[in-house]
C-alpha cells in the first residue's frame, strides 16, 4: 500500500494507525513562526467509529489503508454471517456481526448496500437510506385517525421496530428512513 | 453551484479593509518619522533556520551567462539591517514574503509582512509600540482589554505548571501525555525545542490572547533566532511574540549586533540542516559585514499583515483575506 506524506492529508484519506484503518476527518497545519511544523489530525477509526486526535511532524508519512467502498447485494444470513455478492463479478463476501452492526435490522434479501472493505474483507455495512418493508405485527389502531399524532410501535419483517401512525395496519407495506429509523409513508403494492 | 476557480477568495468588504489598514499603517509610521523602505525579494543568500524553507530560483542574464541561484526572502530582515548599519535610522517595510511548505488555516506560502526597526528601542519599548499600533488598527472592530505580558517561563508555568528552561525531554513528553496530546512519531530525544513547540501549539496557543494582546518575551537561548542574549540564570533571548485570539501575530527581537555571534548561529543552524538532511543555505556575508561595521542598538518586529486582517474582519481562514491564495493563484 502507498504511504502518504502529511502534505497529502485531507479529509476522507484512509490511513493505518496502530494496526487499524482510519479515515481523516480534519487536518490542521500548525507552526510557530520560528518553530517545528505539525499536522494535527482528527481521525475516525473505521472499525469502531471512534474519533481521536493524532499529531504528525509535518513532512512525515503514514501508511495508506486498503479501504474501498463497494455496492454489494445482500443475499442471506446463515445464522452467523451475512452474505453479500458483487453484482459485477458474482464474487461472494461474508460480513460478521461487528461489520454489519445496526444495519442488520434493515437488511432485506436482494437489497443493494454500501459495504466498506478493508483488505478485501467487509469492515462496515450501510443499509440503503430507504427500505420498503411489510408490517408483520402492530396493534389495531382507530380507523378514523389520520392525524399521525402519537403513533404506535410496528414490527417489520426483518424484526425492526418503528413507530407508525395509528391508521397503519398489520400486513401493510411501508417506507422507512434507515438513517433515522423513522416511518416515511405507506407504499401501495 | 460550484464556485468558479477564477473568482477571488476574498469578499469586496475585506479587500477594502486590507487597503484601509495598509493606509493607516503608513500614516502611523509617517506620524512617527519612520521611513518606508523597499528591499529585494531575491537574494543570493538565504535564511539558515532549519524550520524555515526558502523558495529558490535562478537568474540568468547580463553578467551571469550560466546562471546564479537566488532565493526568495522569508522576511526582509537582512537587507533592512544593512540599511540600519548604513545609517538609515528607523525604517519600516510592507513586504511580500515567501515560505515553502506552509499552508493551512493561518498559513499561505506567500504572504504580507509588516516589518519595522526602531533605533534605540529594546524589545519592551517595541512591544509598547506594537500594542499601540495593533490596538489602534483593531479599534471599533475587535474590542481589546489591556494587553498582558508574560515571559516564556511564566507562560509555561501558568498553562502547564512546567519550567521550560529546565524541563528535559522526558518531562516535556510526560506533560504532553498528561494533556492528552498524541506524541508524533519521530520526535527528537535530544532537542527540547521541538517538544516545547508541541506543547505551545497544542496546549497553550489556542488559549492565548482571547480578547486581549498577549506578549510572550525572553525565550530560551536555543530559540533566540536573531535576538541578543541576556546573560543570567538561565540566559534568555531578548525575543518576543504577540498572540491574539490564539493567532501568532508578530515576532520581535532586541536585535543581535555581534557579527561573530551571528556567524556562529548561522553555522550552527546550517549544521542542524545537515543533520536533518535539509539543504545548507548560503550565509549572508553582506549582513555579517554590516554587523561588523556596526548595527545601531535597535529592536525590530515582523507582523503578519494577513492575520491582522483576519482578526479585524472576523475571518477564520487566511484564504478569505487574500485575493488569490495559493490553491487558486
Amino acid at each position: 500500500m502507498a504511504t502518504y506524506s502529511t502534505n497529502e492529508f485531507k479529509s476522507g484519506l484512509k490511513i493505518m494507525l496502530d494496526g487499524d484503518p482510519y479515515a481523516i476527518v480534519e487536518n490542521e497545519f500548525v507552526k510557530p513562526g520560528k518553530g517545528q511544523a505539525f499536522n494535527r489530525v482528527k481521525v475516525r477509526n473505521l472499525k469502531t467509529g471512534r474519533v481521536i486526535e493524532r499529531t504528525f511532524k509535518s513532512g512525515d508519512t503514514a501508511e495508506g489503508a486498503d479501504v474501498v467502498d463497494m455496492e454489494l447485494q445482500y443475499l442471506y444470513n446463515d445464522g452467523e454471517y451475512w452474505h453479500f455478492m458483487d453484482q459485477q463479478s458474482y464474487e461472494q463476501l461474508t460480513a460478521d456481526a461487528a461489520a454489519v452492526g445496526d444495519a442488520a435490522k434493515w437488511l432485506k434479501e436482494e437489497a443493494i448496500c454500501q459495504v466498506m472493505l478493508w483488505n478485501g474483507v467487509p469492515l462496515s455495512v450501510a443499509a440503503p437510506n430507504f427500505v420498503i418493508m411489510t408490517i408483520v405485527e402492530t396493534d389495531p389502531g382507530l380507523r378514523g385517525d389520520t392525524s399521525g399524532g402519537g403513533g404506535k410501535p410496528a414490527t417489520l419483517e426483518t424484526g425492526a421496530v418503528v413507530r407508525v401512525p395509528l391508521f397503519v395496519q398489520s400486513g401493510e407495506v411501508i417506507k422507512v428512513d434507515t438513517r433515522t429509523g423513522e416511518y416515511v409513508s405507506r407504499v401501495k403494492e | 453551484m460550484e464556485y468558479p476557480a477564477w473568482r477571488p477568495g476574498v469578499d469586496l468588504a475585506t479587500l477594502r479593509l486590507r487597503a484601509e489598514l495598509l493606509a493607516r499603517i503608513r500614516a502611523f509610521f509617517a506620524a512617527r518619522g519612520v521611513l518606508e523602505v523597499e528591499t529585494p525579494v531575491l537574494s543570493a543568500a538565504a535564511i539558515t533556520e532549519p524550520n524555515l524553507a526558502s523558495f529558490g530560483t535562478v537568474y540568468t542574464g547580463p553578467g551571469l551567462r550560466y546562471g546564479q541561484p537566488l532565493y526568495l526572502h522569508t522576511s526582509p530582515e537582512f537587507p533592512m539591517k544593512r540599511l540600519l548599519a548604513a545609517g538609515s535610522g528607523c525604517i519600516y517595510q510592507i513586504a511580500r514574503v515567501f515560505r515553502d511548505g506552509e499552508a493551512g488555516r493561518c498559513h499561505n506560502p506567500e504572504f504580507t509582512l509588516l516589518e519595522w526597526y526602531r533605533v534605540g528601542f529594546d524589545h519592551h519599548r517595541l512591544m509598547d509600540e506594537v500594542a499601540e499600533l495593533v490596538t489602534g488598527l483593531l479599534a471599533g472592530r475587535l474590542p481589546l482589554a489591556e494587553p498582558e505580558r508574560l515571559s516564556y517561563r511564566e507562560l509555561f508555568w501558568r498553562h502547564l505548571d512546567l519550567d521550560p528552561h529546565r524541563a528535559d525531554v522526558a518531562e516535556l513528553g510526560a506533560c504532553a501525555e498528561r494533556h492528552g496530546v498524541s506524541i508524533p512519531p519521530g520526535m527528537p530525544a535530544d532537542d527540547t525545542d521541538s517538544w516545547l513547540d508541541l506543547l505551545l501549539t497544542h496546549c497553550i496557543e489556542p488559549q492565548l490572547g482571547t480578547g486581549w494582546l498577549t506578549f510572550v518575551y525572553d525565550y530560551p537561548a536555543s530559540q533566540a533566532a536573531l535576538a541578543r542574549l541576556r546573560p543570567g540564570e538561565p540566559p534568555v533571548g531578548e525575543r518576543f511574540e504577540l498572540y491574539l485570539n490564539g493567532v501568532e501575530l508578530a515576532n520581535g527581537f532586541h536585535e543581535l549586533g555581534d557579527a561573530g555571534e551571528q556567524r556562529r548561529r548561522f553555522e550552527l543552524e546550517n549544521a542542524a540542516r545537515r543533520r536533518l538532511g535539509l539543504p545548507v543555505m548560503p550565509v549572508d556575508e553582506h549582513l555579517l559585514a554590516a554587523l561588523d561595521a556596526g548595527l545601531p542598538d535597535c529592536a525590530g518586529v515582523a507582523l503578519g499583515f494577513d492575520r491582522l486582517v483576519m482578526l479585524a474582519a472576523g475571518k477564520a481562514f487566511i484564504q478569505n483575506v487574500m485575493a488569490f491564495p495559493v490553491n487558486i493563484a
